[in-house]
């Protein structure tokens, strides 16, 4: 009888913790809703009062000034502006370093830069603000007289190296997971360590960088406190990296600082602009895990 | 005599040819070491400019003192406390949500769409810009469930935010224990749970504690979440219970850093080494948890 109950109330024991762990890994679907949810909304909301096609084609964003335009063009210029720099920095540095620790570093070199190179990826955005602000802007100003405080050159450069860590890192797993027989057929055949590196084992490795340079530039397009700081507060239509102008990023945090009360058409605004950015994240970062599944499946077979 | 003269002249091409490949493959290396040297000296440049701007503003009055007007008597003291208590709170959410979801898909999920599903989401929810995680907390955590710009709303705005990290680092960390562990206990008798709660979990987690940390440790050096659902830029109190208004430390670093002044970029920087030396302590005792408590199996 003793027994019996213990079992049975192990039993039901057992039913209720998977019950509980399964609604702990639901959470996650939640949050996805409610980020779609919480988002559509307000963004909804906007959109009654403005009309999508404004949105997408006006060329002036000024919803805190008396005369009221909705474009979100020149913060999406801004913020693809910032973020190229960026990348035309971060992408061949950190392939190059990424190709060089997978391939050919001693397994000392190795250790010591890796850690290293992660510490980039630990520095606070506020800091990174704070040097490209009081730094780089400074410096850059020695060479370009023309240079404004705010710009859009300054955060870029700084931004390559906060995304450095993300495209050396994914990009070196990817290289490393190679399979083996690819380099020994290469060698095999008479080529060179270099030859085989840039003619079997990174055209191999492609896809799966491929995938690594486009999380990066998810992560650039997103990044918010060193543009807010050092890139300005001023929507610009322009493609002139001297000037000041205003990313996506940083028009929320200038309406979040600001006491725009719940609920007004300015407090919505910020809502339609996350959600054209959480669709733009949502698609690179969509593809880049798409390119490095398909990384992943090619080589299954021969790894 | 003419085979002769053709096998120095293929020499002759293997050897140029040979050449030239020593010399791509040193100026390859070069590339790679000026790659290396730039990011480097980025780094050294980071921290030497924060550090001479910083390092002598930081006092006792410095860590002691409300904020100021005058950037001479302005302090930390309600950025640094503000940190410590939204960043316990967030671990006190994320930790046992982080760990329950982890262990279900790790020990008790079937390999099913809805699996898949939720393994998707994931690594999707890890890349999206810390910034969108703040809408959402201003828009559900503030505004629905009426928390207003409190403690509580800015952690579980971040927990939310750290969970896809601390899921991963879990489930790596429960994978790493060896499947004969599972099989003894569950030969002996034990149920999936029993096996998972007096065994797996033991063994697992102090590797999960280091990924914590270090996504905490993430998490609490990012500004942006936390002004989007309306912390403050200046307290001049102590937050008492989880419902006050409170400001963190990369806020009011900001908030330093974008006046005017060259005596408020010193304060700036102060507080930013502050902030610094609170996410190398994290670090290390996430390094030190690892090292001390890593198993080496032999199987």
């Amino acid at each position: 009888m003793e027994t019996k109950r213990i079992t049975r109330w192990v039993h039901w024991q057992e039913k209720f913790v998977v019950v509980l762990l399964f609604a702990f890994a639901s959470v996650s679907v939640v949050i996805t809703l409610a980020i779609a949810i919480s988002l559509g909304v307000e963004a909804i909301g906007f959109f009654r009062e403005v009309p999508i096609w404004r949105f997408l084609t006006e060329k002036e964003w000024t919803p805190l000034f008396s005369i009221k335009k909705f474009g979100i063009l020149p913060l999406v210029c801004g913020t693809f502006l910032v973020a190229g720099i960026a990348m035309i920095i971060a992408i061949p540095i950190g392939i190059l370093m990424a190709t060089y620790l997978a391939e050919h570093s001693s397994e000392r070199v190795r250790r010591l830069l890796k850690p290293t190179i992660e510490i980039l990826a630990g520095i606070p955005s506020v800091l990174y603000g704070y040097f490209a602000l009081l730094f780089v802007t400074p410096l850059l100003q020695k060479f370009i007289p023309n240079l404004t405080g705010f710009n859009a050159l300054s955060p870029g450069i700084v931004l390559a190296f906060m995304v450095l860590p993300t495209i050396t890192s994914l990009s070196e797993d990817i290289i490393y997971a190679v399979p083996q027989s690819i380099r020994e057929a290469s060698l095999a055949l008479g080529a060179t360590k270099l030859q085989t590196t840039f003619r079997a084992v990174l055209p191999a490795a492609s896809s799966g960088i491929v995938a690594a340079c486009l999380l990066g530039f998810s992560r650039a397009i997103g990044e918010t406190m060193l543009v807010t700081i050092a890139a300005g507060q001023m929507p610009n239509l322009t493609i002139n990296p001297l000037e000041p102008i205003q990313t996506m990023t940083a028009y929320i945090v200038q309406v979040s600082l600001g006491d725009v009360p719940h609920g007004s058409l300015e407090y919505r605004t910020i809502f339609a602009v996350g959600l054209a950015l959480f669709l733009m994240t949502l698609a690179f970062n969509l593809l880049g895990l798409f390119l490095r599944e398909r990384f992943v499946r090619t080589f299954q077979r021969l790894g | 005599m003419e085979t002769a003269v053709d096998v120095k002249v293929q020499q002759e091409v293997a050897i140029r040819r040979r050449k030239r490949e020593i010399w791509m493959e040193r100026i390859f290396l070069a590339l790679a070491w000026v790659s290396i040297l730039i990011t480097m000296s980025i780094l050294l440049a980071i921290l030497g400019k924060l550090f001479a701007d910083g390092l002598t503003r930081i006092s006792w009055q410095f860590i002691t003192s409300f904020p100021s007007r005058r950037p001479e008597e302005a302090g930390i003291f309600s950025a640094w406390v503000g940190t410590i208590y939204v960043m316990f709170l967030t671990a006190l959410i994320a930790l046992p949500l982080g760990i329950g979801a982890a262990v279900y898909l790790e020990e008790f999920s079937r390999r099913n769409w809805f699996t898949r599903l939720i393994e998707l989401n994931i690594s999707n929810l890890a890349g999206i810009p810390a910034i969108i995680y703040g809408l959402l907390g201003l828009q559900v955590f503030v505004r629905w469930f009426k928390m207003g710009e409190s403690v509580l709303a800015g952690a579980c705005t971040l927990a939310i935010m750290s969970l896809p990290v601390i899921i991963v680092a879990s489930r790596e960390a429960l994978r790493a224990v060896p499947n004969s562990i599972r099989e003894a206990a569950l030969a002996l008798g034990a149920t999936k749970w029993q096996t998972v709660r007096d065994h797996i979990l033991p063994l697992a987690i102090p590797g999960i504690l280091t990924g914590t940390i270090l996504a905490l440790s993430r998490a609490i050096g990012e500004a942006a979440p936390l002004v989007t659902i309306g912390a403050l830029t200046f307290i001049a109190f102590l937050p008492k219970s989880p419902f006050d208004p409170f400001t963190v430390l990369p806020i009011q670093a900001y908030n330093w850093v974008s006046r005017p002044q060259p005596e408020f970029h010193r304060n700036a920087a102060a507080a930013l080494i502050i902030l610094l030396v609170l996410l190398l302590l994290m670090n290390s005792a996430a390094i030190y948890l690892r090292n001390r408590y890593q198993q080496r199996w032999r199987i």
